[in-house]
């Protein structure tokens, strides 16, 4: 059913669809609407047969799920930000066990300096934890991305993260599908567990292994996560054909045919760039887009079988590793490793702590990556003249302060009466 | 594309007044995104919130810069937040005041705008009389869709219906109707 709705209430409600049975629940913005729209439905009886459990941290709540899940049951929770950060020991706990956990991420910055909006460094920080990490581009895919995560996470018994951009999509209010209950069982059979903690059939799970089978352990690990690169695609085209739409999958192209430049992104961001490259297509540029969905597993053959002949890239990303620069820029370059022509990465950092990703920077930006591109790191909407004034501030003397509180005062300096405005506008 | 930036306060339903605005547009049967900004979200505070409505799915995820439509609904916010940034040189501006547009300065504005674009309505009062409490974007609502003829004011009402069942609803319902038809009257007379 059609419904115009908060991106939090869509999710809510095809989580609810997928018949969680345990959800545990810790507030942090912003995914709060998301636990706060399940907990309604199970206290109105909307959802049934699911035990809502409010947790005292996200520790453990995702401690809870562990234990929810081991013992049989469909375990759901979220988090963002610092309560991923909060809940990192059992993040890598329920993929090291194998537990088909899924969990959304509300995409948020980490702190310091304490910051509440959009970016991707909370979901880099658990890149290599062993969850598959989907990222949502709207909020229809991140409902749909929550259905499929739930079978993906149970046909190979591994946990599922789904990102979704918060506030840009956790908190806009746009057109989603809400799938009948009956479609969604057909596509979701009941979760029977590879292993389960059972008092009829003790077993024990999480045994101590030393170094004579951890790399097997490991080993394992990653040919599981290897095999769900079979699957995602699998699951996206038996989405498609019983939802009509697209959702999920690996990766998606738009108007790459031909194309001297491709951008690579995830997330809300691609909507916005889909809009520009229909700009500059209608005015000749070649220039086309790869939506990366799932980041981890990276899906190294897929990249390298559309991006391999192209001769620019840019990687537009929502995150950085301090002291090394963009990690899907990076993970893109160890994908491509090798090849004979590789192309030319042109690695772009954008949005971070929020900051808005405009088609008129973007604009700039693929305009400047077709003109040759640049080596390193660009920081799309850098204050210069900022940054160049904090770092000569902070060289006069050794006690300079902190930084961030620095920046604010000089950006409240500066923010006299409201700057001219020119062209079409008042 | 038709692109509505709103300014208002803490409090007075600024974020609920874009998402309502969506769901008329959808009831309308057109695509609508309404999303809020973030970040002072504490009562009296500046807020705003954006709305975008198109034929077509709306891909766009950046703020609105260049909005075809602002809403204030706190006048007092002209003298601390630029408020008209970006407003299309065709575009629309309606004020929550009970004073004029002369009064508020805003002439040299109004000058740019096309004839009957720029607007007031009392919407605080119109509140106060029917909802009982302060709250202008219902009323706001109704004046949007007399001025701009954007939505249907039929569904701004079930709009308005569904996010507040029973009298409140109703109460709110009847300020959207009171602005508009004050709106309409006024263009007419016009």
């Amino acid at each position: 059913m059609l419904k115009q709705i908060e991106g939090s209430r869509a999710m809510a409600e095809a989580i609810a669809l997928a018949r969680p049975e345990v959800i545990c629940a810790y507030p942090i913005t912003p995914q709060t609407h998301i636990v706060e729209g399940l907990g309604e439905m199970v206290r109105t009886g909307a959802l049934t047969n699911c035990e809502f459990i409010n947790v005292e941290s996200e520790f453990a709540a995702l401690s809870v799920a562990i234990g929810a899940s081991a013992a049989g049951a469909r375990a759901y929770t979220a988090t963002a930000s610092q309560g991923l950060l909060y809940m990192a020991e059992a993040v890598y706990n329920a993929s090291g066990l194998g537990l088909p956990i899924v969990m959304t991420l509300g995409n948020r910055a980490i702190g310091a300096p304490i910051n509440i909006w959009n970016d991707h460094s909370d979901a880099m920080s658990m890149r290599d934890a062993g969850w598959v990490q989907l990222f949502a581009e709207t909020n229809q895919e991140a409902a749909d991305l929550h259905i499929q995560a739930f079978r993906l996470a149970e046909q190979l018994s591994m946990p599922v993260m789904v990102c979704v951009d918060g506030f840009i999509l956790t908190h806009a209010v746009e057109r989603t599908d809400i799938p009948p209950q009956a479609d969604v069982d057909a596509f979701l059979p009941p979760y029977e567990p590879v292993q389960v903690l059972d008092p009829k059939e003790p077993i024990s799970i999480g045994a101590m292994v030393g170094p004579n089978a951890f790399t097997e352990v490991r080993y394992l690990q990653h040919h599981k996560q290897n095999q769900a690169l079979e699957l995602i695609p699998r699951l996206a085209a038996e989405f498609r054909q019983r939802f009509g739409r697209q959702s999920g999958g690996l990766l998606r192209t738009y108007r790459a045919e031909d194309a001297e430049l491709l951008v690579v992104a995830m997330g809300s961001v691609n909507g916005t760039i889909k809009d520009v490259i229909d700009e500059m297509r209608a005015s000749g540029a070649r220039v086309g887009l790869v939506t990366l969905v799932t980041f981890r597993p990276l899906p190294i053959a897929a990249l390298r079988n559309v991006l391999g002949s192209v001769p620019h890239i840019v990687v537009l990303e929502k995150s950085l590793a301090v002291g090394m620069g963009g990690p899907l820029a990076n993970d893109l370059d160890s994908a491509l490793r090798n090849l004979v022509a590789a192309p030319h990465i042109h690695s772009a950092v954008a949005g971070l702590g929020g900051r808005p990703i405009t088609k008129a920077s973007l604009h700039r930006l693929f305009r400047a990556a077709l003109d040759g591109g640049w080596e390193g790191t660009h920081f799309l909407d850098l204050n210069e003249a900022i940054v160049e004034g904090e770092i000569s501030r902070m060289r006069e003397k050794r006690r300079s302060g902190p930084t961030a509180e620095s920046i604010l005062r000089q950006l409240a300096r500066k923010s006299g009466p409201a700057a001219a405005v020119s062209g079409s506008q008042l | 594309m038709f692109q509505v930036r709103i300014h208002g306060r803490g409090g007075q339903g600024v974020v609920t007044a874009a998402e309502l605005l969506s769901v008329a547009a959808f009831r309308d049967g057109r695509h609508a995104q309404a999303f809020p900004s973030f970040g002072s979200e504490r009562t009296g505070a500046p807020v705003v919130s954006f709305c975008r409505i198109d034929d077509k799915e709306i891909r766009l995820r950046e703020p609105i810069l260049e909005p075809d439509c602002v809403i204030v609904q706190d006048a007092t916010l002209l003298k601390s937040v630029d408020v008209f940034q970006g407003l299309k040189l065709d575009g629309y501006l309606l004020v929550n005041t009970n004073k004029t547009l002369a009064d508020l300065h805003l002439d040299k504005l109004v000058a740019k705008l096309p004839a009957g674009h720029a607007r007031i309505v009392a919407a605080t009062e119109i509140a106060l009389r029917h909802v009982r409490r302060p709250v202008p974007n219902a009323a706001l609502l109704g004046a949007f869709a007399g001025l701009t003829q954007l939505v249907s004011l039929d569904h701004v009402a079930e709009a308005i219906r569904e996010k507040f069942p029973g009298q409140v609803g109703e109460a709110n319902v009847i300020a959207a109707k009171s602005a508009y038809d004050a709106l309409r009257i006024e263009q007419v007379a016009a």
